[in-house]
């Protein structure tokens, strides 16, 4: 099988079947917090289906022992590949003491986890990404070789924080990957209302770097585009704007009804190119799953999940006073 | 020990944190090859390099927020906002997250970055580069607000904010940079950011006030001495989270409390000044509190009659202190 794309990507079989877990993962615990949203057992989701293909290729795509993530509220499946467990996803979805991310202080999807250099984020869109060429710019300074990678929706590029920082990115040359989820609407305005550039992409050249359009529902075409842009950055060529064309499979959140502003038919339509049924055909195609294989890798998933979300019901909150700790370094 | 002015002194607070840790680096807009507009970093660039005293694109929000995140990465920022009033850009960076940044982590992540800002009227600056901006922050739980009064406090108090775990603003009057001078050591000292500090002592009257109202009060205590009254003056140094202890104190020593600032009066710091003493001293005023500030429009006019009406000085504080003591 030396021939694969992914082979010929570098990736070996092990990697493309853990981009396929880890894709399959974040589905599936996205799939599970609705349900317990609509259960009445969490208050909130904001998910990341469609998108794990576009998440779970470009965070393969990273050094994950070394390198900086600073994600936005979709990136279940970036974070997974950084290290956060299913467990950790539903003890924030629970909001109890033994989250990570804020210990129940944060909405879920507000990621941060230093022991995985996951920057902590807030809910004001884009302000990840002047972040992100921070430690861009420290990690140069200190001559550490790492590069950030940082995520955003479409939307989110009109925003001031997008274009001051990619231009100090470009400025400082400076080794930080910006990746576009396009998934088309910022809540319920399309793309065509936000922005009257073609291509997010083409945003690049304002900034003096290497912006690109590509497939997001393809993983592997987005572990190739951001495999390039890291060794650009690795190399001192500096920045790269990546735009992966990407689906939003559901509404905005558990509080919106995107059946008030798109059709039916649009969302039935997007199941043809859902990045989990992409990458799972292709590695039926490479003969890399079978039936057999899949159905174990699902049943160990979804064991962990129900672990997971009996574990994450059952933690405690953190006592009410906790709400007074860490305003300054205690 | 040298007598210098107080830009010398912060100057001097720069490269001494900058010789001393490698960590320290300074960010902003004409900081580097010029030294800044008031010659803030003056030196730095020769002495650390364009690296380390880095001129960044004119955009107030990135370099507060390119700042954070180096300060999240483990790096000392000090960034510099070129006038006090071009900070509003930046302000979702530095309320929503510098601020933020420890506490909605559960304390995983820190954020310890300095941002400088020249504030307030020193002359012809019009709305736009006269403004006083501390009270916009002051009610942000995860800031520190810092204004030095004195050359030895501005030294003291940027080396503490620069080793400080913590986001803090640091404001520098305008006025002050090379109308104050003052012995200042060369060692290595720090002062406690959180703590005011009594720059006179007095039992006639209380001032409470801070930045250019220090220099204004005690040049005024002088004159009022000799009248037979002896103020007593606290200077508040940090403005949030405020030293509630020593404003108590001072209010209770005299009974008679003067609180001023250059700002405009509604929604001041003066104004949370006074709830501490309303809240804590009732019984132990002989006067009602008084308050000094500038007239409540939005800023500074440029024309010189009317810029010098709205512009607080050393003459009416005298006369609000003269005030306070004959009730």
């Amino acid at each position: 099988m030396g021939d694969t794309r992914h082979a010929l990507l570098g990736l070996s079989d092990e990697d493309v079947i853990e981009m396929y877990r880890t894709m399959l993962t974040a589905r599936k615990v996205d799939e599970r917090l609705w349900i317990l949203n609509r259960a009445g057992k969490i208050p909130f989701v904001v998910s990341c289906q469609g998108q794990e293909g576009a998440q779970v290729g470009a965070a393969f795509a990273m050094d994950r022992e070394k390198d900086y993530l600073a994600p936005y509220y979709r990136d279940v499946g970036m974070v997974l590949a950084f290290g956060m467990t299913t467990k950790e996803i539903l003890l924030s979805a629970f909001a109890k003491q033994e989250d990570p991310n804020s210990a129940g202080r944060q909405m879920p999807g507000h990621f941060g986890q230093k022991k995985n250099r996951i920057l902590t984020g807030s809910s004001p869109v884009t302000t990840q990404v002047p972040h992100a060429v921070g430690v861009a710019l420290a990690g140069k300074m200190e001559k550490k070789n790492i590069v950030t990678l940082t995520a955003l929706g479409e939307g989110s590029t009109n925003q001031g924080d997008f274009h001051e920082a990619l231009n100090f990115a470009g400025v400082h040359k400076l080794p930080v990957i910006t990746l576009v989820e396009n998934n088309q609407y910022a809540i319920s305005v399309p793309a065509h209302k936000q922005v009257a550039c073609e291509r997010i992409s083409d945003r690049a050249i304002g900034y003096g770097m290497k912006g690109l359009t590509i497939d997001g529902n393809d993983p592997l075409a987005v572990y190739e585009a951001v495999k390039e842009a890291h060794d650009r950055a690795m190399n001192g060529e500096g920045p790269t704007l990546i735009e992966a064309m990407v689906h939003r499979m559901t509404a905005h959140s558990s509080d919106d009804n995107h059946l008030l502003y798109r059709d039916k038919q649009e969302i039935e339509d997007m199941k043809k190119t859902d990045p989990v049924v992409v990458m799972t055909d292709y590695l039926y195609e490479v003969g890399l799953l079978t039936e057999e294989t899949e159905e174990s890798i699902k049943q160990e998933i979804d064991e962990a999940i129900n672990e997971a979300t009996d574990y994450a019901d059952a933690a405690p909150y953190a006592a009410p006073e906790a709400a007074l700790d860490y305003v300054y370094e205690q | 020990m040298a007598v210098m002015t107080y830009i010398q002194a912060i100057t001097m607070a720069l490269r001494e944190e900058m010789e001393r840790d490698h960590k320290v680096f300074v960010l902003g807009e004409d900081v580097g090859h010029k030294g800044g507009v008031f010659r803030a970093t003056e030196g730095l660039y020769e002495q650390f390099g364009e690296e380390r005293v880095l001129d960044t694109p004119l955009a107030e929000s990135a370099i507060a927020g390119v700042g954070i995140g180096a300060a999240m990465y483990g790096l000392r920022p000090v960034a510099e906002m070129q006038f006090a009033d071009f900070i509003m850009p930046a302000v979702n960076q530095i309320v929503s997250e510098a601020s933020r940044i420890r506490y909605r982590s559960n304390n995983d992540w820190n954020c310890p970055i300095t941002i400088r800002a020249p504030y307030g009227g020193s002359g012809h600056g019009g709305l736009y580069h006269s403004q006083n901006v501390e009270a916009l922050f002051a009610n942000q739980p995860g800031l520190k607000i810092v204004i030095p009064s004195t050359p030895y406090d501005a030294k003291g108090l940027l080396k503490a904010a620069i080793r400080d775990n913590d986001p803090v603003l640091y404001f520098e009057h305008k006025k002050s940079y090379r109308l104050l001078k003052g012995e200042v050591p060369e060692d290595d000292y720090v002062l406690p950011i959180g703590k005011a500090d009594v720059k006179r002592e007095g039992n006639d009257i209380t001032v409470i006030t801070y930045g250019i109202g220090v220099p204004y009060a005690l040049q005024a205590a002088e004159q009022l001495e000799k009248e037979g009254y002896d103020a007593h003056i606290l200077d508040l140094r940090t403005v949030y989270p405020l030293d509630q202890e020593a404003i108590i104190e001072a209010a209770k020593k005299t009974g008679k409390v003067l609180l001023v600032t250059d700002d405009n009066k509604e929604g001041s710091i003066i104004g949370e000044v006074a709830a501490i003493i309303g809240e804590h001293c009732l019984f132990d005023l002989d006067a009602p509190i008084k308050r000094l500030a500038s007239p409540d429009v939005p800023a500074i006019p440029y024309a010189p009659l009317m810029e010098k009406y709205y512009m607080l000085n050393a003459d009416k504080v005298e006369e609000a202190m003269r005030e306070l003591a004959e009730f």
